[in-house]
């Protein structure tokens, strides 16, 4: 029950600038659906918390977590938590719709993460290149990547801190599972800033253009756990294979098919274990450092795990 | 590491690390949804799903045992038991691999568990390769450590009250996972023994070398 009183604590706190509650009757309402109509507690607090949203007529994001968490931008991997950012203006983008106020990239040493800010807010407005300290700004998830909403309650502090931006790099460890379709000797669009993957001699933004030869690999390694999906560059592929981009045109020529530079790869990677270290980019983590795992094995460590269950 | 769960589960099924005798124990097989399309995962005994494995062994046979076209059958050996793969024309890539490798030699192995009901009414358990390649004794002392690693991780989980697929495990299999963990640690000393035969572990990787007397085309 004491873990009732938190939330109700909690949720008093939230609506003490709106509403004139207790924290006794919002343990009471909780109490209420929690034993009488067996809700689990996290449906029951947000359903209580909507009660009170529409007592005081205001919007879910007009109320603050109470104690929102400091974090780093890379560090964020869950949807709609409060957090603290100490962060610098990246870049700003040109908004998609009139309820937009900003949106751009904000960065921090671990890496980088969109922002929004919406005009409703009615927020000051952040310049490129400064820095500041955000409270109370809520993560938002769209297909695994993460950015963060900020809402009439943040605040924003510029600061006299440069911050130095990271790049959200990460090293994952596996056996090379697979290279997927697209890797090898692959053809890119001409068109000035535009770098699409040609399929079949066409670019899907530009038709059918006169592509450039450019070699990549996408790759999957997994740990027996967890899967990450892996770009190597031409750079990387050339040094993690040993095929150089003159070489792959030649032997696709010989072969009279592309495909043959794709099979070639494969044979030299498939199978072996890497690591790989890169900034991430959406699912893709991309391999700017890497090397193949050859090490002696030790057994010695996972021996004595083993003996000890 | 940092990407969540739910982006994972809709791209890609990991590959499981799992020993020869742990391996071919496994029978049953379930879906998660009824969808026609849904991934069939093989219950491990020691308590975890797979649609997809990894593992790193010495090809020791290999032959066509396809009747009009083309079907590998290859044994491929870790320290604890056999696993048999079967390729054919719809996996082309593994089935040219298994044509052109000469036993013995070390091949890393990623495919799908698959299972067969034999006359007598057992259950079968192979993999069908969606690639197979000539990798190093270095690269197979490596998929042992981890194997091992991962089938003790499970063996630890196993009497947990949320691990559903123990419980699974448990009615299927029986309780019993100590066989498992001997295997582990069986394999784990098999390395250690090479290391003082060969004084490194890839002492011996001109066991994966071809046949001088069998000219590659």
């Amino acid at each position: 029950m004491t873990d009732l009183r938190t939330h109700a604590a909690e949720i008093t706190a939230q609506f003490s600038d709106h509403l004139d509650i207790t924290e006794d009757e919002v343990e009471t309402k909780l109490q209420q659906l929690v034993s009488e109509y067996k809700v689990p507690v996290d449906e029951a607090r947000r359903s209580v918390t909507n009660s009170y949203l529409s007592d005081a007529g205001i919007e879910r994001d007009e109320i603050s977590r109470g104690g929102s968490e400091r974090v780093q931008v890379n560090d964020i991997d869950a949807d709609e938590q409060w957090v603290d950012l100490t962060v610098k203006l990246v870049d700003l983008w040109e908004p998609r719709s009139d309820s937009i106020s900003q949106v751009g990239l904000l960065g921090d040493e671990s890496g980088t993460i969109k922002f929004v800010s919406f005009a409703t807010s009615e927020l000051d407005e952040l310049e490129e290149g400064s820095n500041y300290e955000l409270s109370n700004v809520v993560t938002d998830e769209y297909q695994g990547r993460y950015s963060v909403k900020l809402n009439r309650t943040t605040t924003i502090t510029e600061i006299d801190k440069e911050i130095e931006v990271g790049d959200n790099a990460e090293t994952i460890k596996g056996a090379l599972v697979d290279v997927q379709s697209g890797s090898g000797l692959i053809k890119r669009c001409p068109e000035e800033g535009c770098t699409r993957v040609l399929q079949n001699g066409r670019c899907a933004e530009h038709g059918e253009v006169d592509g450039e030869f450019d070699l990549r690999i996408k790759a999957v390694i997994d740990d027996g756990a967890d899967v990450h999906d892996v770009i190597f560059n031409r750079e990387a592929t050339e040094a993690l294979t040993g095929i150089e981009l003159e070489e792959a045109k030649q032997l696709a020529m010989d072969a009279l098919d592309t495909t043959v530079v794709a099979d070639e790869i494969r044979t030299d990677i498939l199978g072996r274990y890497y690591s790989v270290t890169g900034p991430t980019l959406g699912r893709y983590v991309l391999a700017n450092e890497f090397s193949e795992l050859t090490g002696p094995a030790d057994p010695e460590a996972v021996l004595i795990k083993a003996r000890s269950i | 590491m940092s990407q969540s769960d739910s982006s994972q589960s809709i791209s890609r099924e990991v590959s499981r690390r799992v020993f020869a005798d742990e391996f071919n124990t496994a029978s049953y097989t379930f879906k998660e949804s009824d969808d026609e399309r849904a991934p069939v995962y093989l219950l491990l005994p020691t308590g975890e799903q797979a649609n997809r494995v990894f593992f790193v062994g010495t090809l020791t046979e290999k032959e066509d045992v396809g009747e009009d076209s083309e079907w590998w059958r290859g044994r491929i050996v870790d320290p604890t038991g056999t696993f048999f793969v079967y390729a054919g024309q719809y996996q082309p890539e593994a089935a040219s691999a298994l044509r052109e490798l000469e036993p013995p030699a070390y091949v890393a192995v990623v495919g799908k568990p698959r299972t067969y009901e034999t006359d007598e009414g057992e259950i079968n358990v192979s993999i069908r390769p969606e690639s197979i390649t000539e990798v190093s004794a270095a690269t197979r002392d490596q998929w042992v450590v981890e194997t091992a690693e991962r089938t003790i991780d499970r063996i630890s989980r196993f009497d947990d009250e949320a691990n559903e697929y123990a419980r699974m495990a448990k009615e299927q299999y029986g309780d019993d996972v100590s066989a498992y963990k001997q295997t582990a640690i069986t394999a784990l000393e098999s390395l250690e023994s090479t290391d003082e035969l060969g004084g490194s572990t890839d002492g011996d990787t001109e066991v994966a070398e071809p046949v001088d007397t069998n000219p590659q085309p």
